[in-house]
């Protein structure tokens, strides 16, 4: 349930994420001078952007001072700006508290299971509409590129009364199976399999008698991987931090981390620290991926775009 | 996969077994499979889009025009445009899409600038040049929730760090809860945060894609680095910036997340003071059980950004021309 698109970027969709070094654009360092371009960035650059960083990682320092400290430490002025002492106390505390533990657990399985099954169901139709002929392909692939535009709150109400007639509220599966729907995903692939798969590869191994299921699997996947690859992070990253359809969906006996984190936030725990020392505990896992996938992260967001 | 793996071994006669009288069949067979094959790929994806993507929006309309409550969804009864009517009528209707506009433009305008002035700087030869794009999309990690929590608290009114930081340079602590102007700014800034890295780097892929040469003949023609700016990277630059346009605004219009947990309340604050439309919506159905009603509201979201979106394409269209008439 979430709103994806790519950008007009999208034809380089097939390049390595490791995009090329940057054209010689640049400042000249210091004053007009000589004819020859430096193409580096001056004092001045690294200042604003050293300054842009520091925005972009307070939140998070902040939130680890704050998760390691007592309430009555945040009341205190001035403000401490070093971690305390109270981490695992205040850890312990969620977890008795608000059952985090089984948020966590909750939202690890439905993240999988969405990436996974998105990942497998997105290739299949990725391949099919870069690779395979067949009546109304391009209507029908114009048709889920379309929706890529619509919010996900127009269709959430219906959505919400299907899975209330299932008996699905509260239950895991009624945020995994609209999660696997993901028509940024096909393009995705699509566009990926466009660009890296050349036909001729397709149609040796036609000749050589194999069938397209054969095809697929041992020439499609090995070459899709990094595809793969790279939608299965961002489909991870999206559906541990979806917000909206898991609120409707799930309540508090069988939350997902961000429904947990809701209801902290709610009032339903009264003391700050322990509030962000749950905050912290969700944010820790995506902040894993992004720490050890960063740069592949950085790449795909760069050849196609997720938005969440 | 098993799928059609399965399927594949039905035929009788696999191919290559040699001449028989069953050799033409399975041949028609096999032709026939080729054909169907392609729809047993996208079979997986479009059950579960017919299903849970494209039903429920169609089914939205149809609903808007029905009273439908919560507990009894079953149970649907003839409204015609009441729904509408209704919530046109309603004061916080109109407060909530007043404020949905202010902390679309609040948000998007300073987002997108920022990203535009990052993307320039982390276009130069930098050291450490991946590290930085890596960091600066950190906030893109985490969720509405984690930032908004985090941000409530930074927000504080007594003893947030923000006030406690315009306290040292003699400025008097802002509300930023009860204040209209203040808890829309602290309720933007959340979102600024969390995209401008993200859009930072969607302008850098944009850029990097402007051939240099360009560059080269602007610097001849005795171009300054500001006009070369304005001039080459910006018009190159055009249908990303259109793109990250279309989706911010349709991001703002649905911005429902930040302003639900910036104090916990479904109402958007005390005097509804920053409620967005799909904050709105959710309290509507979710809160009051009016689900007719807040079907009514997603459609008003939906002509809204088909409305928004047109005019941007609009302006782009024709501002497009005018510079190829120039």
């Amino acid at each position: 349930m979430t709103a994806l698109a790519a950008p007009p970027t999208a034809p380089e969709a097939g390049r390595p994420p490791q995009d090329p070094p940057p054209g010689g654009r640049g400042r000249r360092r210091g004053r007009k001078g000589g004819a020859g371009r430096t193409m580096k960035g001056g004092w001045l650059s690294y200042l604003i952007l050293g300054f842009a960083l520091l925005i972009s990682a307070f939140p998070f320092y902040w939130t680890i001072v704050t998760a390691s400290r007592s309430n009555a430490d945040m009341a205190k002025v001035p403000p401490s700006l070093l971690p305390g002492p109270n981490l695992i106390r205040n850890f312990e505390q969620v977890l008795e508290e608000a059952d985090i533990g089984k948020a966590l657990l909750n939202s690890l399985i439905v993240s999988s299971s969405i990436t996974i099954g998105t990942v497998l169901c997105c290739t299949l139709a990725g391949f099919a509409f870069a690779k395979l002929k067949f009546k109304g392909r391009g209507a029908l692939l114009t048709l889920t590129i379309g929706t890529m535009m619509i919010p996900p709150q127009l269709g959430v109400i219906p959505l919400f009364m299907l899975i209330a007639k299932l008996e699905w509220v509260n239950q895991l599966q009624a945020v995994i199976l609209p999660g696997l729907v993901s028509a940024f995903g096909v393009f995705f692939m699509r566009q990926y399999l466009v660009q890296s798969l050349p036909d001729e590869l397709i149609e040796a191994a036609r000749v050589d008698g194999a069938s397209t299921a054969r095809i697929f699997w041992s020439i499609v996947i090995p070459i899709a991987r990094p595809g793969m690859a790279v939608l299965g992070m961002l489909t991870f990253m999206t559906a541990w931090n979806d917000f909206f359809w898991p609120i409707i969906a799930l309540s508090s006996q069988e939350p997902t981390v961000q429904v947990a984190l809701r209801q902290l936030g709610g009032g339903y725990v009264n003391d700050q620290s322990v509030i962000m020392a749950g905050t912290l505990l969700g944010t820790l896992p995506v902040l894993l991926v992004f720490g050890l996938l960063g740069r592949q992260i950085v790449g795909g967001i760069m050849q196609g775009a997720v938005k969440g | 996969m098993s799928l059609t793996a399965t399927a594949k071994a039905g035929p009788p006669s696999p191919a290559g077994t040699g001449p028989g009288p069953d050799d033409g069949r399975a041949a028609t067979l096999r032709r026939t499979w080729r054909k169907a094959s392609p729809y047993a790929y996208i079979a997986p994806f479009f059950t579960l889009f017919l299903a849970f993507g494209l039903f429920p929006l169609l089914y939205t309309a149809f609903v808007s025009l029905y009273r439908v409550e919560l507990q009894t969804s079953g149970e649907m009864e003839w409204r015609g445009i009441a729904n509408y009517t209704a919530l046109f009528t309603d004061e916080y209707f109109w407060i909530s899409l007043r404020n949905t506009f202010t902390i679309g433009v609040l948000s998007t305008v300073p987002q997108l600038a920022m990203a535009l002035g990052l993307a320039h700087l982390l276009n130069y030869k930098l050291r450490g040049r991946t590290f930085i794009r890596t960091a600066i999309l950190l906030p893109y990690a985490t969720s509405v929730a984690a930032a908004t929590l985090v941000f409530a608290q930074l927000f504080g009114r007594d003893f947030g760090l923000i006030n406690y930081a315009i306290g040292l340079v003699g400025l008097d602590p802002v509300d930023w809860q009860t204040g209209t102007v203040a808890s829309q700014i602290a309720v933007s800034s959340i979102v600024v945060w969390r995209w401008t890295g993200y859009n930072a780097l969607i302008y850098l892929a944009g850029m990097q894609s402007i051939p240099h040469e360009l560059y080269e003949a602007a610097e001849m023609d005795g171009a300054s680095r500001w006009r070369q700016f304005i001039h080459v990277t910006l018009p190159g630059l055009r249908p990303t910036i259109i793109f990250t346009v279309i989706i911010s605004t349709i991001g703002a219009t649905q911005l429902f997340g930040e302003p639900l947990l910036f104090e916990g309340s479904i109402s958007g604050g005390i005097s509804h003071q920053y409620q967005t439309l799909g904050l709105y919506m959710y309290e509507q159905g979710w809160g009051f059980f009016h689900l007719g009603r807040a079907a009514a509201i997603a459609w008003v979201m939906f002509v809204l950004i088909v409305v928004l979106v047109g005019a941007n394409a609009l302006i782009a269209r024709r501002r497009a021309r005018k510079e190829a008439g120039r």
